[in-house]
């Protein structure tokens, strides 16, 4: 029998629950410590990724191409990297959600160098983390931080982007459900 | 949080009395591409899990280096192989600075924290392909590495 990678991740997801609930119920610390670990991010995950997939599924269906293009695309020139941090700065749940987010992008005619900027900006100056930096690091940190990055990551941007196109890389298309 | 579930509200509100055929379509594809991820996302929890349990005493021990380049080496590390949510990673980078471990070290380790996703490459993969991951993640780092040095020059740690 052959059991495909998705029923694998399953059943490694079944053996894993089993063993937290079993640390729970004997209190086996290292169980117990990596429960609770898994419970502080899939509460989050849980909570922010099904609105974050409908959010893409109706991009999706709504987002033009020419827009898209426009905006993100071959024409989009500088001021497209201040969109791509825009967006980034404000999508909720980290690369989590803008991974999915940047495949759509590029689908409709974003990009390379606008979806690495996005992604790599997203996991960089998400507004609410930063005003936790802020508060305990000091302002000085986080200004350094963002002023010093953000430069650097469209360039790294520009970089892949040459990298890829040398390669004739294509991002792989997500879509059909693997039966 | 409570936002994200306002505006997707408003959205498919919107998108459905504009056109009820293309909001149900849209939906659809937003939950075939959830299936069609999920089963990573839980590996994803897992490896974090894991992971996170083994690392939390090497950082507290590995980052107070003597040696500031070695403590950015090992910060950055650190932060590649880890995942933490913010409100458990800036905590403990407050307790480091608070025990004299250099401005620049927690820069690197913050940085490739957020940026640099190791255990993230099972969810990056199937959007990004597996090059493209690869290629992402290494430039992510050497630009981690910059900002660690810049951070130790702004802060006088490292002398020019």
């Amino acid at each position: 029998m052959k059991i495909s990678p998705r029923t694998r991740n399953y059943i490694y997801f079944g053996l894993f629950m089993a063993f937290i609930a079993v640390s729970f119920l004997l209190k086996y610390e290292p169980g117990v410590a990596m429960g609770n670990n898994f419970y502080l991010f899939a509460k989050d995950m849980v909570l922010i990724l099904p609105p974050a997939f409908i959010l893409i599924g109706l991009f999706d269906v709504w987002a033009k191409r020419e827009v898209i293009e426009k905006h993100f695309g071959e024409t989009a020139g500088a001021r497209g990297f201040v969109w791509s941090i825009l967006l980034a700065a404000t999508t909720v749940g980290g690369t989590f959600v803008a991974f999915p987010v940047a495949n759509a992008l590029y689908h409709k005619g974003a990009r390379y160098s606008m979806i690495m900027t996005y992604i790599t900006a997203a996991s960089l100056v998400m507004i609410p983390m930063s005003i936790m930096e802020a508060a305990i690091l000091g302002p000085k940190f986080t200004a350094v931080r963002i002023l010093v990055s953000l430069p650097l990551v469209v360039i790294g941007s520009i970089f892949i982007e040459k990298l890829l196109l040398r390669m004739k890389y294509r991002i792989p298309e997500v879509q059909e459900v693997q039966k | 949080m409570i936002g994200l579930y306002i505006v997707t509200a408003v959205l498919v509100l919107v998108s459905f009395l504009a056109d009820r055929r293309k909001t149900v379509h849209g939906i659809k594809i937003g939950v075939k591409k959830f299936r069609k991820i999920l089963p990573n996302y839980l590996k994803l929890l897992i490896l974090i899990a894991i992971v996170l349990f083994f690392t939390e005493g090497l950082i507290v021990r590995y980052l107070g280096q003597e040696n500031g380049l070695l403590g950015i080496l090992a910060g950055m590390l650190l932060g590649s192989a880890t995942m933490m949510p913010g409100f458990i990673a800036y905590p403990l980078a407050g307790v480091l600075v608070e025990r004299g471990v250099l401005y620049m070290v927690v820069a690197g380790f913050v940085t490739t924290l957020m940026m640099v996703g190791v255990l993230t490459y099972p969810v990056e993969k199937e959007y990004m392909g597996a090059k493209g991951t690869i290629i992402r993640n290494g430039v992510s780092f050497v630009i981690a590495a910059v900002i660690a040095l810049a951070m130790g020059v702004f802060y006088g740690e490292v002398i020019l």
